[in-house]
Parts: structure tokens; sequence; C-alpha cells
């Protein structure tokens, strides 16, 4: 296909395409590339558009029925836009014995939406999750940009999502 | 007994740590150029056998063993890391790899030499964000200082360590649904044989390795088997970091030699129960290894003791505390959601299996349970998984142990919460009713239906 009708048509960027390229030589396949590929769109794009599925399998000659399958195995890569924070709360084992439950409902209540959902203004999305593995601080809670809350109490997740709508913020930067 | 020095996580509490001039200051990357420019590879595989080093993600498969399997007239090898740690309550990796990156990357070149394997892949769960940085960032550092890349310490030796990022799925930490996961597909375990060492990922001999067991190569390698050997317990070698969490007054990880009671775990690393409480019963290794009741507590948390209780095994060593003013329904209907959640949906038993059974403590839960529940279950958890030969991987065993320890152990509290709590039948709704009168359910538009890209839907409420 000649480089301007990609232009045209495409919806990845060039800048993505060659980030998910970058992937290609670490791996003897080139299927090996979709998790890396899919969450290289998922940060461009905060999901993982229906198109963008397959331009991905363009990139990785592959069908795009094959990256969809992937894609849908992991609860983990919407194909809506999620909020510029996606906070995840615990409620496995050990955050569920230390309130975790109560906090993840707490928090969906400040906010007047269900787990899962994204705030009106679009700054927040709040999920339940299954064991973060930040049990020394249960009940805990993991913003995606890699900040650790917990333990947490109803004041603490208050004061969480307060810090959280002032959009993501790294926690480990060097 | 002498006593006992930390090695994994001697570094934690050094500031710095996760820099590489830290690490080298402290001896880093010397048991890796020993083994590299003094012995050959069959040499490290033969030390780290005798050591009988086990496996620390959870099976506890004797690592050198494991290695040996590897074709001899190979081409290729392929190390796969399982970094994705997800069972619940186990953190021990995530310290590991935050804490001391470079500990960490000497264990895998060592075992990369060993294996004669020149590509090392980590599969780090998703959610360990701040370990994913770390991690690349160690790797840069020991690249430019000449740790990893081409004809290490003038060996002839090439390794590249690629972090691989997972995407939140529990079942990915099955070895081969790791291998699976990392080829791109989805983390559906594989019928075994052949074994990963044989045919794994890409169909190349590969060897996965916990990060914990890599992180104890470089000691083995330093101070010898015979030092490995004399910390444990009989056929448990070695130190072992334990997790505990939950009830208690301490949420930690420490480092001990393996075979420390469940009880001693507690009360002193972690500082008791909270609240001045008791300890009704405690999860001895992530959920899937089942239950210790508080009589059982005495338990070594070592490879061996746990079957006596009745419980899977070690797992993963990360002990959940339940204090006695918890009803053991909610532990079990946690247990439940988890596994049903977590199931890959690929063996029938297991995809219907842990949901029938998360419905059943549901049930109970909401106050319609019946006692017979309780043997159906049972039946059911006796029926599910590797053991009784109905699932490709362990997953089922793990949903299985919970329900069996839970209900055995505490089958009194079961029957008097099921007596206890009988709501009579569930209302009927008006769909029911319609349905019982004859009359013929209408649908428009109903909001209910699913919406292509969450456009106009209930995807975005706020």
């Amino acid at each position: 296909m000649p480089a301007d009708s990609i232009t045209k048509t495409a919806m990845l960027p060039e800048s993505i395409r060659e980030k998910i390229r970058a992937f290609i030589p670490r791996y003897p396949s080139k299927r090996a590339v979709t998790l890396p590929a899919l969450h290289i769109v998922h940060e461009h794009f905060r999901c993982v558009p229906f198109r963008a599925m397959g331009e991905i399998a363009e990139i990785l000659e592959i069908t795009p029925a094959e990256v969809h399958d992937t894609m849908s195995f992991y609860g983990f890569f919407p194909q809506a836009p999620i909020g510029d924070v996606r906070v995840w709360v615990c409620r496995s084992i050990s955050c569920m014995l230390t309130g975790g439950e109560e906090m993840l409902e707490h928090a969906c209540h400040q906010l007047g939406i269900e787990p899962g959902q994204t705030t009106r203004d679009g700054k927040l999305t709040v999920e339940f999750a299954e064991c973060l593995g930040i049990c020394d601080h249960s009940p805990a809670a993991l913003a995606d940009d890699g900040r650790i809350f917990g333990p947490l109490t109803t004041e603490k997740v208050d004061q969480m999502l307060d810090t959280l709508k002032d959009g993501p913020k790294p926690e480990f930067v060097d | 007994m002498a006593a006992f020095e930390p090695v994994l996580s001697r570094n934690w509490n050094v500031p710095d740590s996760r820099t590489l001039k830290v690490y080298e200051s402290r001896g880093g990357y010397q048991a890796a150029r020993k083994a590299l420019t003094t012995m050959d590879p069959d040499q490290v595989v033969n030390l780290v056998k005798d050591s009988e080093l086990r496996g620390r993600g959870g099976a506890g498969f004797p690592c050198g063993l494991k290695w040996s399997f590897l074709p001899k007239d190979r081409k290729e090898t392929l190390m796969c890391i399982n970094g994705d740690e997800s069972e619940p309550a186990t953190f021990n990796n995530r310290l590991l790899i935050e804490e001391d990156p470079h500990q960490f990357i000497e264990g895998i070149l060592i075992s990369c030499f060993a294996t004669r394997a020149s590509t090392a892949y980590v599969y780090l769960r998703f959610e360990y964000i701040n370990g994913h940085r770390i991690m690349e960032k160690a790797i840069a550092e020991a690249r430019a200082a000449g740790h990893l890349g081409k004809n290490i310490y003038g060996s002839g030796f090439d390794l590249d360590i690629w972090m691989h990022r997972g995407a939140a799925a529990y079942i990915c930490g099955e070895e081969t649904g790791l291998i699976e996961s990392l080829e791109g597909k989805r983390g559906w375990p594989r019928i075994k044989p052949p074994f990963p060492a044989i045919e794994g990922a890409f169909r190349k001999p590969t060897v996965v390795n916990n990060v914990e067991t890599l992180c104890c190569v470089p000691h083995i390698i330093e101070r010898g088997a015979d030092w490995f050997k004399s910390i444990g317990t009989p056929k448990s070698y070695g130190p072992k970091l334990y997790c505990v969490s939950g009830h208690v007054n301490k949420q930690t990880c420490v480092e001990l030699p393996l075979g420390v009671t469940c009880r001693e775990l507690i009360d002193v690393h972690g500082g008791g129960v909270w609240k001045g409480r008791k300890a009704k019963a405690a999860v001895p290794g992530g959920i899937s290894m089942g239950l210790l009741s508080a009589d059982e507590l005495d338990t070594p948390l070592d490879f061996e003791s746990l079957r006596k209780p009745g419980c899977l095994g070690l797992g993963t060593a990360a002990v959940t505390v339940i204090d006695d003013h918890t009803s053991i329904v909610d532990y079990l209907y946690n247990c439940a959601r988890f596994f049903a959640h977590e199931s890959c949906g690929q063996c029938t038993p297991c995809r219907e299996g842990t949901n029938w059974l998360y419905k059943m403590v549901k049930r109970i839960k909401g106050g319609n349970g019946r006692i017979e529940d309780l043997d159906i279950m049972l039946h059911m958890a006796n029926n599910l998984g590797i053991i009784p030969g109905t699932t490709i991987c362990g997953l089922a065993d793990g949903a299985a142990w919970p329900v069996k320890n839970g209900i055995t152990k505490f089958r009194a509290e079961f029957e008097e919460y099921i007596r206890a709590h009988q709501n009579g039948p569930d209302p009927v709704t008006p769909l029911q009713e319609r349905i019982a009168q004859g009359v013929t359910a209408v649908s428009s538009s109903s909001p209910l239906l699913p919406v292509l890209n969450g456009a106009g839907g209930p995807a975005r409420l706020g």
C-alpha cells in the first residue's frame, strides 16, 4: 500500500507504528508483539478502538480476528476511552478482610458511578480488581500511573480521589 | 542452629538499592562473574541440582532438575521468567523486583548461562507498573556496564533480557499459559507433554522459572550448595520470602528459613492478630492452597508439611490471617468468586465448575442456602482439577481446595449459617409474572442491549 494512502486512512499515527515495529526484533514471531502493541495503542488512545485492531494486525501480518481474540481474552483493553486515570480497588482476600469492598463501594458512591464506569468529566475510571499484589497496603488501590494507595479508610479514599482528579503522575520517575 | 542471615532481602533497606553502583559495591555481579569465567554451564546446573533448590512459584519443582530436562543437542534455548505473581496475598516478587532489580538480573544471567539461553523474557504482570519502570532502567544500566549484551565478561556468552507485560490475567502465571500469552495468544494452558523444556515458547526448548527462584541462584554460586542446604527443613532448603497480610497488626514480607510455622509468622513477624483478637483460620500460601484452622497453625510452612492438614502445598508462602470475627462464608465466597472470575474458560469442568461453586456459595451467603449444597460443593470440588484428571492446568485444583478445606474444617459453622439465614424463596420478578400470565414480553430499544464501542451506551455514565 502506498504510504500516502496509509496516512489518509490510518488511525494509528506513524509514531505509534514505529513504537510497535521496534518490538518485532525481540521475538521469533511477529504475533508475539500483539500484547505490546495493544498496550502501546491503549496508552495512546486510552482504549483499543476496533479499527486499531485491524491496523495492528496489518503491522504484525496476522488477521484482525487474531488480534481481537487476544485482546478480548484479557479483561484489560476497553474499546471506548477510559478516564485520564484508571484506578483499581482490590477485592481479593486480604483486602476484602480489611475492608476493600467497602472502599470500592465508597469510592463509587462518592463519584456517582458503578465499578467499571468513568466519571462524566472523563477524569476517573474506577474498577474492581482481583489481587493487585500490594497486600502489604491492604485494603489497597492502584492507579494506572503506578501510584499505590493504602491502607485505605473512607477518608483516605476521599483524599485519593481528590489527588487522582489532578491527573496522572508517575510515582517513580528517574 | 546458627542465626539466620537474610540474603534475598539483604539490600532492601540500603539507600539506592536499585542502582547498579550500590549493588556492585555490596558484592553484586561477583557470582555471575565467577560462573561465567570459571565454571562451565553444566557445572552450574549440577551445583543448583546439589543445592536442591525448589521452585518458589508454587509447585516446588526442583529447579536444577527442570534445567536438566533440556535436550542435550538443542540449538537454542529460551528463558521465561514468571513475574505474573497473581496469587491472592502474594507480593514477594514485587519487592524483589522493586527493591533489588540487579540481584534479579544477576540471577537471570547465571541461569541463562547454565541453560545456554541467550534470550530471556521477563513476563511481568501489568499491575507492577513501578516494577516495570525499575526493571527497564536496571536492564539498561546492566547492559551499559557489560553485564548483559555480547561476550559478557569475555566468556563468549551473549544475553538479551526483554520485559514483556501481561494484561491482568491470573492464568498467565501458569507456565504454559504464560508461554501462549508471550506468543501473543490468549493465555490458555497447553496439554503436557510436551513439556516446555522440550517444546516451549515459539516451539523452542524453554525454561520457565519464578523470580524468587532465580534470585536464589547467585547466592548458591557464591556460598555453595552446602550453605543452602544448611537452611530450612529436610526437602525444603534455603531462605524463603514469606508474606503475611489480612487480620494482622503488621502486613509485611519477611525472609526466613523454609519451615517457619504459621503461628510464628503471625505472632512474631506479623505482630499478632489485629485488634487483640484470635485467629480463626489462616490461608497458608495463597488461596489455592486451602485453609488451616486455628488448631493447625503450628504447621511448618514448607513443601512437605502442609499436606498433613490437608492443604494443597506451600504455594507462594503468602499467609492471610482470618480473625474470629469473620464469617467463614465470606472467606469461601471471596475465594469462589476469584476463581470464577479467573478461570480461562478452556476446560469445561473449570469454566462451569468454578461458576457453579461461586453461585452456590453466593446463594448460601445471600440466605437461601441448603444443607445439601455443602455436599454438592464437596462433590464438585473432588472432581475438579488435574488431580482427578478433569482439567489441563491446576487452576481448578486451586478453586477446589478452599471448598474442600473450608467445608470440611468448618462444616458446623456453614450449617449454622445456613439455618440462621433463610430468606425464603426469591421474590417473583415482573418478567416471571408476565410469563406466568402468558403475556408475551415486548422489548423495544432495550437499554440493556450491548452498544458497539460504547457510543451513546451506558458505559460512560457520570
